[in-house]
Order: C-alpha cells, then structure tokens, then sequence
C-alpha cells in the first residue's frame, strides 16, 4: 500500500491498482495457479513472462473475472473482483456486477476477437454505447480519435477481414480502450502476428504506458519488456519465480529456471 | 498463340439435351392430357388464389413460431442447467423422431384427448375452461402441429450455429463488460445468422410443401387440398395438380430470391471479397460502384463508376 501525504498532514491509503493473494486455480486435478500473490502499482507496467503452460494467461483471465478463483483473492483497485465479502464470507457476485467490474478493465487478446460484422469504427463504437448508454455522436467522436491515436484513422469503415493483423490488433486496443478503463491486461498480443508487424503494435503498447496506463502484459516480447516495462514477473509450473526489475532479471537472472528460460529466448 | 485443346464430344451432349428438353417440351405442350386451357382457366380460379393464400400463411405463421421455438430450444440445450437440457433434448426426440404427418394426425384428434382446455392452479376448480373444439380451429391446430415439429429441426440449426462462432467473440464481448443477452443479440446471433441462414432457406421451402399434408388434421383449404377437392367434382386431376405445381413453385422462387438477399445482408466483413463497399460509397461522392444484382435480368447489371458527382437515377433498373 502507499501513502500519499495529503496537504494537510492526513495520511489517506491508496490500494494498488491490483492485488493478488495467494491466487489459485485448478482445472479438474490440473492446478495451474499455485498461490500467486503479486501487487501491481498504479501507472505500473508489468510484463508476465514464462514458458507456455506456466499460469499467466490464466492469470491474467483471473484479473477480470473471465476466469473464477478456486482460492485466494483478488482486487483492482481496492475492489474485491468477482466476490462480495460480508461478515467474513465471500458470496460469488452476479453476473451483471461482475460485467460491471469489468467495464473498467480492458483486455487485448492473442487472436484479436474483433467483431467480423462490424466495421472498425462499430467495433470501437460498440461497449460505449450498449454498456455505458452514452450518445451516438459523442461515442462517434471519441471513437475516430482513439482511431487516430493508434493510426488506423482512415481504416475507420474498413471490416476487420479487410485489416492486416497489426492493424486489427490496434483496432482491438482502441476498442478496449474506448471504456476508459483504468487497468489494460494483453494477453500475447503480438504473438499471432506476422513478425514484420509486431512493431506497430509494440508502439502502440509504448505510447499507451507513457500515458501512465496501468498494464499487465503477457508477453514473449523480451525487448519490450526491457525498454518498457517497470516489473518483469517470471512464472512456471503456476508459481512466480522470480520478480523484480525487468533489466536486473534479464541480465542476471537469480534462478536457474530463469536462467534456462532465458537462455532460449534472448 | 497455342491452339486450344477442343472438346468435340461437349458440343454432341449439349445439342443432344437440348434436342432431347425441346422434345419434351413441345409433345407436353400438345399432350391433351395437359389440358392446357384448364391450366389457364383455374391458375387465376379464386378457390385456388385463395387457397394458396391459406397456404402462405399456414407456412409463415408456422415457420415464425417455429425459429422462436426453435431459438429457445437450442438455448436450452446450450444450458448449465442438466434438467433444461434434457427437456430440450426429450422435445427434439420425440417432435423429430415421428412423422409429421402422424404428428399432424394426433393434433386433429386433440379434443378427444382433451376435451376442454382449463385454465387454473391444478387439481382445483378451473378459472376458465373452454370446450377444445370451441378453442381451437383446424387452421390453428394445423399451425401448431407443423410449428412443434418443425420447432425440432429449428432448434438444431439454430444450435449449429451458435457453436459455429469463435470462443473468443464471447470472451471479447464479455471483456468490454457487455452482458449474457448483449453479447447474444449484438455479437454471437448476426454471426451465427451466417451459418443459420441457408438452412433455414431450406426449412421454409420444405415448410411450404409440408403444408400439404395438413389435410390430415384435416384441414382442406390449402392448395394442394383445394386442387384435389376441385379435380374431384370436374374428374380432371392432371391440370389442377399442374396449377397447384406451378403456384408452389411461384413462392419458393421468392423466398429463394429472399434468402439471397438475407444472405448477402449477414456475410457483412466475412463473406464479401470485393473491397469494403460502404468506404468506396463514403468517398466517392455519391457515384455508385459495383455489380447490382436485378432480380430477372439474367445477367447482373454493371454501372461504371460515371464521374459525375449525381447518382444514377435508377441504379436498380438500368438495362
């Protein structure tokens, strides 16, 4: 927790943007997660690393709920997710305030998942106006200027099938981003795209943690994840391994799993 | 230039077709069992326009409750709940596992199952009850019988496609905090209308044909019924049975046109190769670019984009 001295001398806590406690989740027998405990910062950067099959895509699906807790607990930004606690006991929420929870976390998927029926412009259009009610127009506008931030604005009526991978994987951030939300999880994002294209989306990814976005990024991207990120998180077998200062770990990584890892992939 | 290979034998079997239809063709017209005259004479009978009337609407009042039904059904299937689930599937194995036609039969006999229909808490008093005969007439019981049975078939179309749409749209859709019934109705349906479109085409023409079978119920003022009911008092099948032909042919040609469109309409972003068309249309000022398809003009109709910043006048009907 950090304190920030307010100017009258009272001291008011800020939660962290996320934190995790002794997060588990099992599949039937298969436990993926094995007591994850982490806490991410506000306007942190972190990227999860690790070899596939180690927990961080389903750790990052646990973050909004996309994904239910078999232990431990969860919240964003002070906010228990998925669970109402009262008198020591957790009740699962309902569906409708777990979709409430998840308005203000945005994800970016590995397959992109834009809406094939809609046009860029429609798919960045549609949460504003179906989730938050807000006006046509007004959605309209802010939705050609997230366009423009990720450079695809003269690609707004374009459907996804007529976008290269990269350009559909801008589209899907200003999509999420079109929710102002607070927190943004990728998962691999730049792992189903050709390799000529990863750049534009990574620049995408680095304009948006400038802006002092809160993100959690599942990546294989180690370069990134160096120039980028503020916390690197190596996970294996469902356990963090290592955590700390991404060029510390990438350069002298403490643990020999680690150290195989990375012996592979840089 | 490298001459062609020729296929010699290709042009033999065409004009060998062609010879073989035109025959037919002109001893069907000449035939005396044709007659032809009454052909024309009862096409445009009103007992028969009204009939095929009846018919259309047996089949769109059907068909209606039968995709509703058929949605629910297949959403239950689809279901956590086991209970929901085998309901549905019990539904499907007993409306698809017996003849129409047997199906039709037992609604016909309805009141003699049950003769009144009561409405109220069961094993008390009833609030209302109406005689079942009184309640329900041979054109609704026709309805029911066809709706419930196609509602079976519906319901696995409709499952079809729903499972044919990517995991990851729901995931997505639920990601941007959207709800069950958002995500169903904005995102999961109009894709899976792709998939559910072309063999719901084929359920509403197997629809119109299977009307004819409701003289089972029975219920005879439909086409087929009628036609037969007419030959009976002129003791002339043969042209009546060529009239109701030839009006069931008319209406599966235009749902068959309708379903072209529907189809077009759905394969939005998915289906069309040609680039976009919306953004050609947003920066052409007003030209319009493309192929037009006309209904009965054979060949679709080219409009070149003209440089002139008015549309077409009649983009539709140019010739």
């Amino acid at each position: 927790m950090t304190d920030v001295n307010t100017q009258g001398g009272a001291s008011v806590t800020i939660p962290p943007m996320v934190l995790a406690e002794q997060v588990s989740k099992s599949f039937g027998s298969n436990e993926v997660l094995k007591s994850i405990s982490l806490e991410v910062k506000r306007g942190e950067v972190m990227c999860l690393v690790g070899p596939s099959g180690s927990g961080k895509s389903t750790f990052l699906r646990c973050i909004n709920h996309l994904e239910v807790l078999s232990a431990g607990r969860l919240s964003v930004d002070g906010e228990l997710i998925g669970y109402r606690e009262a008198n020591g006991k957790l009740f699962e929420m309902a569906p409708k305030e777990a979709a409430r929870q998840r308005r203000d976390i945005g994800m970016v998927f590995q397959r992109f998942n834009l809406f094939p029926h809609m046009t860029a412009l429609q798919n960045v259009m549609e949460a504003p106006i179906r989730v938050k009610g807000l006006p046509k127009a007004q959605v309209e506008q802010s939705a050609l200027d997230l366009l423009a931030r990720v450079g695809l604005a003269e690609r707004a009526n374009y459907y996804p099938a007529h976008l290269s991978g990269g350009q559909q994987q801008r589209v899907a951030i200003a999509r999420a981003l079109a929710m102002e939300p607070k927190l943004m999880l990728f998962d691999e994002p730049t792992s189903a795209l050709d390799p000529e294209l990863v750049g534009e989306v990574l620049d995408v990814m680095k304009g948006l943690a400038k802006s002092g976005m809160t993100m959690i990024v599942v990546t294989h991207e180690m370069g990134f994840a160096k120039e980028v990120a503020d916390s690197l998180v190596f996970m294996d077998g469902g356990v963090v391994v290592e955590a700390g200062d991404p060029d510390e770990i990438l350069t002298n990584p403490q643990h020999r799993r680690t150290q195989a890892f990375l012996s592979k992939v840089l | 230039m490298a001459i062609k290979l020729r296929h010699p034998l290709r042009m033999v079997f065409a004009i060998l077709i062609v010879v073989i239809f035109v025959s037919i063709v002109v001893d069907a017209a000449v035939r005396p069992a044709y007659d032809w005259p009454a052909v024309g004479k009862y096409l445009f009978d009103r007992r028969i326009s009204q009939a095929a009337v009846v018919t259309l609407q047996l089949t769109v009042y059907s068909m209606v409750i039968a995709i509703i039904l058929g949605v629910i059904l297949a959403v239950m299937r689809l279901s956590p709940n086991p209970v929901v689930k085998s309901l549905a599937w019990f539904y499907l194995w007993v409306f698809r596992g017996t003849p129409v036609y047997v199906q039709l039969t037992i609604w016909g006999l309805i009141s003699l199952i049950y003769s009144s229909i009561d409405i109220g808490i069961p094993f008390m008093d009833p609030w209302v009850s109406f005689s079942t005969n009184a309640a329900l007439s041979t054109f609704t019981i026709a309805i029911i019988g066809l709706a419930l049975n196609e509602a079976a078939y519906m319901a696995e179309i409709v499952r079809a496609g729903l499972l044919a749409v990517d995991r990851g749209q729901e995931e997505a859709a639920t990601a941007l905090g959207m709800s069950w019934a958002q995500t169903m109705t904005r995102v999961i349906l109009p894709q899976s209308m792709r998939v559910i479109i072309p063999p719901t085409g084929n359920e509403v023409i197997s629809m119109l044909k299977t009307t004819s079978l409701v003289t089972a119920v029975p219920f005879s003022f439909e086409l087929f019924t009628r036609s037969r009911d007419i030959s009976a008092e002129t003791f002339n099948p043969i042209p009546l049975l060529i009239v109701a032909s030839i009006w069931y042919l008319f209406f599966t040609s235009i749902l068959m046109v309708g379903q072209y469109f529907l189809e077009k309409r759905f394969a939005r972003g998915v289906g069309d190769r040609q680039p976009d068309r919306k953004d050609a249309v947003g920066t052409a000022t007003g030209t319009f670019t493309g192929v037009v398809p006309v209904v009965g003009a054979g060949q679709p109709t080219v409009i070149a984009p003209s440089g002139q910043d008015d549309p077409p006048a009649n983009p539709g009907g140019v010739k």
